[in-house]
């Protein structure tokens, strides 16, 4: 019987799967690749590990890192091990089976870390129409082409949103000498990082705000794709329709998490984010199954996959020492205006807890509230892309009587 | 000395002619298919309905009206012989309104005449017994309990891999270009890959069997396409237990809901006539699609989210000139037998047709048929991990570790299912990898996340038992290969 199962071995996964053996949990990791790092391999630029090593990194050093720990403390862990099914018998009894090269098989843990990532949006999913045809990619496909397999994807690229993925690829494809004809993004404002909205400007790729692509025509291949422009409603405005020519569409319209197996066994979802409704130690409403990284909310910065990862961990290790997460009460935690992600869900007041929040549009000279506990914040400004991370102390929590909503409204009142 | 039969078109109708053939000994029997795999015509994008046969009217279509029924009966064997995958749910033909009930009572007199005695009118308590979920608005339907599902590209897979066992050549990326006739007789075909030599050619080829007949200079009809479109969603999405109809109209049958047999919700199609000159228009539409959701929904309100869609897809009938199936030996040109305008519902009756074909070859060309002592009915499917057991997967990873290892994640699909699949491509002869070869014969890339994950190790997979470059793996046939290069071919200016 392990302590602690982890599902998944990204960052969120490695992070959990360290904390957890340090904080002297016996600990099994699975992961379905044939190797450790989740996406992170394939994310060859820099930009990772500010925060949590306080130094810039690219996705296979910040892997590395975590690997070498992995190996270090003999962590015992699985690659090609693709979990078919999770079975919640007791509180403390959970039955892992996955399937491996070495068989099906079956484990057993008090606790569980899902943190099994997230999956692409696909062209279908955003109601593209026209040809099925070759030249067709999400954006992590063709990454896992170019950046481990080598293979070039096309020549002549149109790429669908302008989030941190699309406009990494937008420079990856660039770099190797292929034309970025356009990104197309249907709000009015880019979706990444500013940061990464400079790529653009670096080799002059032209970027259409407020425009979707709706077709692709080819014969065998993508030889066009028709964009249309949007109004503030996100309404096609008729007449404005355009083709471009490109024999490549890189789909980067967003990540989903991937938790159909927490499903499965009647986790409960949050809609607007995608992952589980969780408690400040991320446990989901399954009592002992925490959830970290992507398959939680989709994390704009790896460090804060990895800070979940850890607390996960934390989780498992409360969890077992007290027969469960306890709690006298929680305080549930609610969106107010303009936040459309939002986790935890619940806090206790017992600790200080991170809450990660999404805004739904881009503001500038903000206040965050949180008006049942008199506490307020100014920001410059707050954009979709970036995840806000705020610290609530315990004695902040405690004034509060059964929830606390969370606001974000223009600074001047 | 045999005869020796081309067939044109490695569809399910050419497919079904040629395993029914390949039970006689004086047949030397050539399948030839222009495309890189078998099924992908007309066959691949359907509704993959075993229709009843109620509602084909045999005054106006003698010819489908009676083979409708046939192909249903056999198909009950044959998915049984050939291990295709099927269910037999049966299907209700809905009436929304009052005067639906007239239409229906036609139906239930038309299957009669046709064949079909286990048809009947339920009412309303009984129709939501067979389909609790419906329109809550339904007044009753017709209750048809022999219509069934069937995977229609494994269907003509399963078909050929048999029809191969037993001793059928099949011609892949093999394209007829011409037809060689002497004094009245066929001699054979010209293609891209040379001269085949034959002494019967049947015309299997679908949305083109118009300009094979050309060849041969019987043109009394024509093939249209008419377009037909259709919606997937996720498999967490509750579909029906049964194929839910429409009342009819003169045109089509209506849009159908239904769980397809890999248990998603699908909806379609509609009918849209298109020039003669668009064969090859696949894409779909916008409005085609509207129209299949505003008119799914009156049978099924509940249609779930947008963002539940996996994916959408577009058909084309080959309807032809006069609207019922074309299947005579030309008396113009001895040995050329027309299997033309095999529309709706051509799957349902291909094995039907089939044997039609063998009759037409024994009656009208006069050859005698001498029955193989051993002809093999039989065919296995290949292993399935999402079927296995823990016990039979043990077994089996036991004897070859690539079966435990997961590659295709939202279906199950094993390494050791892709590796079966190459072998059975590589036992009928498909040249050129592709990635459609997998997904049809495994399902690999067709769930939640489209392929997005699997696609790229399936292609790896692909590459290394083919000996290509990764690149050169493809889509669906040459043309559509899923790289250009390996990533400094740009710079290096190897590609204009
Ligand atoms: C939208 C839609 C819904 C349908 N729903 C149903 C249903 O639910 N139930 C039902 O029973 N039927 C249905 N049908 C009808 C059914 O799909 C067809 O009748 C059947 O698939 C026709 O098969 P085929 O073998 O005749 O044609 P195809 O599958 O098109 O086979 C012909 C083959 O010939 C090849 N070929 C063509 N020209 C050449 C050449 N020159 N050289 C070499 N090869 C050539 C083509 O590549 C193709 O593979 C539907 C059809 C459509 C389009």
């Amino acid at each position: 019987m392990y302590d602690t199962i982890i599902i998944g071995g990204g960052p969120a996964g490695l992070a959990a799967a360290v904390k957890a053996k340090k904080l002297g949990l016996k600990v099994l990791l699975l992961d379905e690749n044939e190797f450790l790092g989740g996406i992170l391999p394939q994310c060859i630029h820099p930009g990772f590990g500010l925060h949590y090593f306080k130094e810039e990194l690219t996705g296979p050093e910040f892997a590395h890192r975590f690997i070498r720990e992995i190996n270090e403390l003999n962590i015992e862990h699985y690659t090609n091990a693709y979990v078919l099914e999770i079975e919640n018998y007791s509180d403390l009894e959970k039955k892992v089976v996955f399937s491996s090269p070495e068989g099906v098989k079956e484990v057993w843990g008090k606790t569980i870390i899902y943190a099994a990532g997230a999956r692409e949006r696909h062209a279908f999913e955003i109601g593209i129409v026209g040809d099925r045809v070759a030249g067709i990619y999400t954006a992590g496909e063709a990454q896992t082409l170019m950046d481990i397999y080598g293979v070039m994807p096309g020549k002549e690229v149109v790429i669908v949103g302008s989030g941190d993925v699309g406009l990494i690829m937008a420079r990856r494809f660039a770099l190797e000498g292929a034309k970025v004809k356009a990104v197309i993004e249907l709000m009015p404002y880019p979706g990444g990082l500013a940061r990464n909205v400079m790529i653009l400007r670096d080799f002059e790729i032209p970027l259409y705000l407020s425009h979707k692509v709706v077709e692709v025509r080819g014969r065998k291949r993508v030889e066009k794709v028709k964009v249309v422009k949007v109004d503030e409603n996100l309404k096609e405005i008729p007449g404005s329709e355009f083709w471009i020519e490109c024999d490549t569409l890189l789909i980067s319209a967003g990540l989903i998490p991937n938790v159909k197996l927490l499903k499965k066994i009647g986790a409960q979802i949050d809609p607007l984010n995608g992952g589980p409704i969780v408690n400040e130690f991320l446990e989901t409403t399954i009592p002992g199954i925490f959830v970290a990284g992507n398959a939680l909310l989709i994390n704009d910065l790896v460090d804060y996959v990895a800070e979940q990862g850890e607390l996960a961990a934390l989780g498992a290790k409360e969890f077992i020492e007290n027969q469960g997460i306890l709690s006298r009460k929680w305080i549930e935690l609610k969106r107010g205006s303009n936040v459309r992600i939002l986790a935890p869900h619940y806090i206790s007041g017992e600790r200080d807890v991170y809450i990660y929040a999404r805004v739904s549009r881009p503001m500038e000279n903000v206040r965050v509230t949180f008006p049942e506990i008199e506490k307020e914040l100014r920001l410059p400004v707050v954009k979709p892309s970036e995840m806000l991370r705020i610290k609530l102390k315990a004695e902040e929590i405690q004034k509060a009587e059964e929830e606390i909503t969370m606001e974000v409204g223009k600074g001047e009142v | 000395m045999k005869t020796r039969v081309a067939i044109i078109g490695a569809g399910i109708s050419g497919a079904s002619i040629a395993r029914v053939l390949s039970k006689y000994e004086n047949l030397e029997v050539h399948l030839i298919e222009k495309n890189a795999d078998v099924g992908w015509g007309v066959s691949k994008a359907n509704t993959a309905l075993i229709h009843g046969g109620y509602d084909d009217d045999p005054e106006k279509y003698p010819v489908r009206a009676k083979l409708c029924i046939k192909g249903n009966r056999l198909w009950h064997e044959w998915v049984k012989e050939l291990e295709i995958p099927h269910i037999w749910n049966g299907a209700l033909i809905v009436a929304l309104r009052d005067e639906d009930f007239k239409e229906l009572e036609e139906l239930l007199e038309r299957g009669r005449k046709n064949g079909v005695p286990e048809m009947r009118i339920v009412d309303k308590e009984e129709l939501f017994h067979l389909e609790p979920n419906l329109n809550p608005e339904a007044l009753g339907g017709l209750w048809v309990p022999i219509v069934g599902q069937i995977g229609p590209i494994p269907a003509v897979i399963a078909i050929v891999e048999n029809a191969v066992a037993n001793g059928v050549k099949l011609h892949l990326e093999t394209e007829v270009r011409g037809i060689k006739v002497e004094g009245g007789e066929v001699k054979g075909v010209e293609t891209n890959n040379g001269f085949i030599e034959a002494d019967i050619i049947i015309n299997a080829a679908g949305l083109y069997a118009d300009e094979i007949s050309r060849m041969v200079g019987v043109e009394d009809f024509e093939i249209h396409p008419r377009k037909g479109e259709y919606w997937i969603f996720d498999d967490d999405i509750p579909g029906p237990r049964r194929v839910l109809f429409p009342t009819p109209t003169p045109k089509s049958k209506g849009v159908v809901v239904t769980t397809e047999i890999s248990g998603h919700l699908m909806i379609g199609p509609n009918a849209q006539d298109l020039p003669k000159e668009e064969k090859e228009n696949l894409a779909t539409t916008r409005e085609g699609l509207e129209e299949v959701w505003k008119k799914a929904k009156e049978l099924w309100p509940n249609l779930p989210p947008r963002s539940k869609v996996i994916r959408t897809f577009a058909g084309l009938r080959p309807e032809p000139t006069g609207g019922d199936f074309i299947i005579r030996a030309e008396k113009e040109v001895w040995g050329f037998i027309n299997v033309a305008g095999i529309r709706s519902p051509g799957l349902t009756s291909a094995p039907a047709i089939a044997y039609e074909v063998r009759d037409i070859i024994k009656r009208d060309l006069g050859i005698k048929l001498v029955e193989k002592k051993k002809w093999n009915p039989y065919r296995k499917d290949i292993t399935h991990f999402f079927m296995l057991s823990k016990e039979k997967a043990n077994e089996l990873v036991k004897q070859n570790p690539s079966y435990g290892k997961i590659v295709c994640k939202c279906n199950h699909v094993s390494e050791g299912d892709i590796l079966e699949a190459i072998e059975r491509m590589k036992l009928i002869g498909v040249k050129t990898p592709s990635i459609d070869s997998i997904k049809v014969r495994t399902k690999a890339t067709s769930g939640t996340c489209q392929g997005s994950f699997c696609r790229v190790r399936i292609a790896r997979i692909l590459a290394r038992e083919y000996g290509v470059d990764l690149w050169n793996v493809t889509l669906k046939g040459k043309g559509s290969e899923i790289g250009i290069g390996d990533v400094k071919v740009l710079l290096r200016g190897d590609v204009e």
